[in-house]
């Protein structure tokens, strides 16, 4: 998306949301409809389900969810990019709970879009200042000592339609482009050590084997911290779309160095200043002026449930539920608000808390069909407090496009429906 | 020195960025896997495309505005528009000079870019678009030669090479710094943020639902809290 959001003023979002929803309309057939029961399942009748056979092992040799679950899915925003080829999806964040993000709804971001490497061709080039260049197969790298960890992925552009004010009605849109997901892979700094560095180095190249050669420069020194050379996620080998068959894993920075389809790392002594450093991922301040190789990923949250996509159905208890990261650490608390930030309370994290990755957080609420204005606050333990949006433009402005990880509000109205609004 | 003195001073290096000095006291003790081959240089000419801002890694080869302004008519202006003024939604690539400060920001090669590199090394990777790597060497250096052209960059008669190279000046050379955040946005960390009657009223001030740009499909979405 970020080709064109210096395209996405309001304006031309009024001329195209026209087009967008007649492309979008044909996904509406399949959206199941929950609160439709049949008499006849229910008790005291016996469902149909408790009477008859259902198909047996193997017919579904590699399962898919549910019939019934066929609205959950990644979606697209048709207005913001030119061509799918280099355009990105986004995670139904309101449709999932837990921290793991299930591997066929982690959000796309393509420049060329999907390689499709055969794992037989695939080769890993490791060379530059080095001393001994080597060229590794999909074979070597899975003989080679493997670690497990679970890290959040976030573009930099994720809320970057948001800067200027509330824009798109959904989690999905507005937070969508961040997933969570174990890897199993190799470090970075094995295979460096394999090649060894020459002294004098600091910087690395990484390059993907897609067409659009995606490549970006590295610290050396974040290679060798916990950088991974992955090769599987949640398990099974990497999807297609997100890399297959070997992703470079930074913990905690900005999703674009992620590089997938990775082919080539050559090691240098500075930076490259490849367009994806500048003329993209660059952050560009009210003065004119951009900060460059702004890779940390500050705390960031958002609650998913309730959100425009996840409206509320009556009155009553609910659990509202939300998701926070850190690019800076684990997530120490997220605090939640029901009066737009005006009185806080400090809601449960309920499952694992690891570095660099996501936590799930819950808040109980009995709710009388008062309006809420909803919002979500992360810290970490940095001791970063993710900010208000308007503290963050304070200092940015509206023109930076990535690294917007201000406060989300949700407007939650008498009817149970939801908005994205902005409170001033 | 001791274990934890040894952990220590590694992890001040590290935080110092000294990297090589890392690396270098690793590797005495790293252990081989013999998992791998050695990399040919044949095999690194044929994937060592990259072209860095100080120069390193261009090929041999020129090319003149002349005849970039050929090579991008047939290739690059049924996207990007014949003055680089981009056609319909894809990238534009001149003008927009004096806007970073705007409103409106547009983020040309000429307005933007602050490496001729930049331009380079993404066309020869990633260009024409749907047929990356296509490009000869001299038709490369007269590409990119050409959109310098059409940012006033260099006059018409300018040939791009390695030798010229560093005739170029980009004007938002100068345009951008590094990370600042731990010191500009220092007041975003804080151990005891406010949590009782932190700001007045709250007014609702916009809302996403009056630009109505949303997907269509999500107005029929029906489920509930879960």
């Amino acid at each position: 998306m970020t080709e064109r959001t210096d395209k996405t003023r309001a304006t031309r979002r009024r001329f195209l949301a026209g087009a967008a929803g007649v492309a979008a309309a044909g996904v509406t057939a399949a959206r199941a409809d929950n609160a439709k029961s049949l008499a006849k399942n229910l008790p005291p009748n016996v469902a149909d389900w408790s009477k008859s056979l259902g198909e047996g092992v193997g017919v579904r040799a590699y399962g898919t969810p549910s019939k019934f679950e066929k609205d959950v899915q990644r979606r697209t925003v048709g207005w913001l990019t030119a061509t799918p080829e280099s355009s990105v999806s986004f995670t139904p964040l309101h449709q999932l709970d837990g921290i793991i993000t299930p591997n066929g709804l982690c959000f796309e971001r393509h420049h060329g879009g999907i390689a499709e490497v055969d794992p037989n061709d695939y080769r890993l080039m490791l060379h530059g200042m080095v001393d001994k260049p080597l060229v590794f197969t999909l074979e070597d790298l899975k003989r080679l000592p493997r670690v497990n960890r679970v890290y959040f992925l976030e573009c930099a552009a994720n809320s970057g339609m948001e800067w200027r004010g509330a824009q798109l009605n959904g989690a999905q849109y507005t937070h969508g482009m961040v997933h969570c997901v174990q890897y199993t892979g190799v470090p970075l700094k094995l295979l460096l050590e394999q090649a060894g560095v020459k002294p004098n180095a600091k910087w690395l190249m990484v390059e993907g084997g897609d067409a659009a050669g995606m490549n970006r420069s590295l610290p050396l020194a974040k290679a060798l911290d916990d950088c991974l050379i992955a090769y599987r996620m949640n398990g099974e080998m990497l999807r297609p779309e997100q890399g297959y068959p070997v992703r470079l894993v930074v913990p905690g920075w900005e999703g674009n160095l992620w590089i997938k389809w990775l082919r080539r790392i050559k090691v240098g002594d500075q930076p490259w200043y490849t367009r994806e450093e500048t003329s993209k991922y660059t952050d560009l301040l009210e003065d004119g002026k951009a900060r460059q190789f702004t890779f940390v990923m500050d705390a960031k949250s958002v609650i998913t449930s309730p959100s425009p996509q996840m409206p509320v159905h009556g009155k009553g208890f609910m659990v509202i539920s939300g998701l926070a990261w850190s690019g800076r650490g684990k997530v120490s608390r997220v605090d939640v608000s029901l009066d737009g930030g005006r009185n806080w309370r400090t809601a449960k994290i309920d499952g694992p808390v690891f570095d660099k990755s996501c936590v799930r957080f819950y808040y109980e609420h009995e709710w009388t069909g008062e309006q809420l204005l909803l919002q979500s606050r992360a810290m970490d333990d940095s001791g970063y407090v993710q900010p208000s949006k308007d503290a963050l433009r304070k200092i940015r402005g509206v023109n930076s496009i990535y690294h917007n990880n201000g406060i989300q509000t949700w407007a939650v109205k008498s009817d149970g429906e939801v908005e994205n609004v902005e409170v001033g | 020195m001791s274990r934890s003195a040894k952990l220590a001073l590694g992890c001040a290096l590290l935080l110092s960025l000294a990297a090589p000095a890392f690396a270098q006291a690793k590797k005495e003790t790293a252990r081989q896997y013999g998992v791998g081959h050695a990399a040919t240089p044949a095999q690194i000419a044929g994937w060592d495309i990259d072209v860095r801002a100080d120069g390193q890694g261009l090929p041999p080869g020129k090319g003149s505005v002349k005849d970039g302004e050929k090579v991008y008519m047939d290739k690059c202006a049924a996207c990007h528009g014949e003055f680089g003024e981009s056609a319909g939604r894809w990238p534009q690539l001149a003008q927009g000079k004096g806007t970073l400060a705007s409103h409106d920001p547009v983020k040309t090669v000429g307005s933007y870019y602050a490496h001729v590199s930049t331009v380079f090394d993404y066309v020869r990777r990633a260009m024409p678009f749907g047929d990356s790597q296509s490009l000869s060497n001299d038709e490369l250096y007269a590409v990119v030669a050409y959109v310098l052209n059409l940012n006033d960059i260099v006059d018409d008669k300018f040939v791009l090479s390695k030798e010229t190279w560093t005739k170029v000046k980009m004007p938002n050379e100068g345009g951008f710094f590094d990370d600042d955040r731990e010191k500009t946005e220092k007041a975003f960390w804080n151990k005891n943020p406010c949590m009782k009657d932190c700001r007045g009223p709250v007014t609702i001030t916009g809302r996403a639902g009056s630009l109505d740009v949303t997907p269509e499909d999500e107005k029929s979405k029906r489920r509930g809290v879960e």
